[in-house]
């Protein structure tokens, strides 16, 4: 919330090397570490709280940053709308290495063919006519997942806080929502499953089963088979089925992480236990992860941004809290330890490899 | 002519100058940011959005008078007058 921190390792990912703050007093949402290109690129979403966001970027892996320019992420002076913040930066597929998006409150998807030198709203989105009646949820009105279809360039799929999922199947152009089965808690009893206008927090897939798709929703765990045509329950055994992050594992497709919270009234760890949940076989069991993770007095929250995963054959799981504090697991979640603590509250943790490893 | 005068942190939008003299004819505030922002658009993104409204954190004082209390980027600007930028007394 107060800047951007690098954390340095080897391949052992024992030791860590703290740089920063970078962006020092300005709030940092989203970042991405690209490695499709010839060179790699690392853009860092800031945002001041008088100066307002801008997107920067690194060429030396994080070292040093670009300074501010023109602000390239812009809605049209037609929209009425003015960027408030970059809720995600997500990379094209891996056949177009100059293709990203932003995600963006209020909600908006932005495209960039150039390698982020310059950005377009998608008008699908910009002028849908569900797009009056996205409310905001507590974070804002936030347009924060981009997932990609990795074998199909015409489809891609969004998440909204709260405006729910849709889905493109024409490369952008038109967009329909894909909420079936996925519930509002907070409406009215018999409107708890509306078209649209669901509080979703994360969806993840892995690419090698694009249409399997999970989803971390504002109260509710769920799972669909068919590109979100349809969704359905699995929260089998968590404490609660509310949460903001979920992160997918980097190698086996039936593997999900997330960290449930107890309430949306009291955004803590449930029983003060900080616990990682993992289902191994595609939500149909959850089992917690505790151990080196505080199990008393841990009153933690991580949100939908703040927990992540390298890309390593042993995989590397990180996440963040609210309290600044920042924990690792080497070996796929089996294992924790605090990295690093007494850092400003944490909202993105994201990895990226550089170098021989 | 008009002097506007910006804080440390926006000095890397112009070259480390913190004061930028404007040598176009300009009535109002709004005509003087427009011309700020010929002179320096990333300054100008920082102090306004793309509505062109002025950032909510941002304060604009003509002659030591804050224009939210004045008439805003109607406000007048007499030949000669210096136009500060400054953070308002808010933080992260």
């Amino acid at each position: 919330m107060k800047g951007a921190f690098v954390l340095r390792s080897d391949r052992a990912r024992k030791k860590w090397r703290v740089e920063g703050p970078h962006f020092r007093g300005e709030a940092v949402y989203a970042l991405l570490h690209d490695t499709r290109g010839e060179r790699p690129r690392t853009f860092a979403a800031t945002n001041s709280m008088h100066w307002g966001p801008t997107l920067r970027t690194s060429g030396d892996n994080g070292a040093t940053w670009s300074e501010p320019g023109p602000q390239t992420v812009r809605f049209p002076a037609d929209s009425g709308r003015a960027l408030a913040q970059i809720w995600q930066i997500a990379s094209g597929r891996a056949t177009e290495p100059d293709v990203f998006y932003c995600g963006v409150e209020p909600a908006a998807l932005f495209e960039s063919r150039d390698g982020g030198e310059s950005w377009q709203p998608n008008q699908g989105l910009l002028n849908h006519e569900h797009q009056p009646k996205w409310q905001p949820g507590g974070g804002g009105l936030c347009l924060h997942t981009v997932v990609l279809d990795p074998d199909n360039p015409r489809r891609m799929l969004i998440a909204i806080s709260s405006g729910g999922v849709y889905r493109s199947d024409d490369g952008g152009k038109s967009w329909r929502a894909r909420n079936v089965g996925v519930r509002a808690q907070f409406l009215p009893e018999e409107h708890r499953y509306p078209e649209f206008g669901q509080c979703v927090h994360k969806v993840v897939h892995h690419p090698a089963r694009p249409e399997r798709l999970f989803l971390q929703n504002h109260w509710g765990l769920y799972r669909s088979d068919d590109w979100g045509d349809n969704w359905r329950d699995i929260a089998n055994g968590v404490p609660s089925d509310f949460g903001f992050a979920m992160q997918m594992h980097p190698h086996d497709p039936d593997t999900v992480y997330i960290v449930p919270i107890e309430a949306d009234i009291f955004r803590a760890t449930p029983e003060a236990k900080l616990r990682v949940y993992r289902t191994r076989n595609a939500g149909a069991s959850w089992q917690p992860l505790t151990k080196g993770l505080p199990q008393s007095g841990a009153y933690e929250n991580v949100l939908r941004d703040a927990l992540t995963a390298d890309s390593f054959d042993s995989a590397g799981i990180y996440f963040g809290t609210r309290s600044g504090k920042l924990y690792g697991s080497r070996d796929e979640g089996a294992t924790w330890t605090e990295i690093a603590g007494g850092l400003p509250p944490i909202v993105c943790v994201k990895t990226g490899t550089a170098g021989a490893a | 002519m008009i002097t506007v005068e910006l804080p440390n942190v926006l000095c890397s939008y112009t070259a480390d100058n913190p004061s930028l003299v404007l040598d176009e004819p300009c009535k109002t505030v709004g005509d003087a940011l427009a011309a700020l922002g010929r002179k320096s658009p990333g300054a100008l993104d920082r102090i306004m959005d793309e509505r062109g409204d002025v950032r909510r954190h941002v304060n604009l004082f003509v002659n030591g008078e804050n224009v939210r209390f004045l008439d805003g980027l109607s406000t007048p600007v007499p030949n000669g007058a210096t136009i500060f930028v400054l953070a308002a007394v808010s933080g992260g």
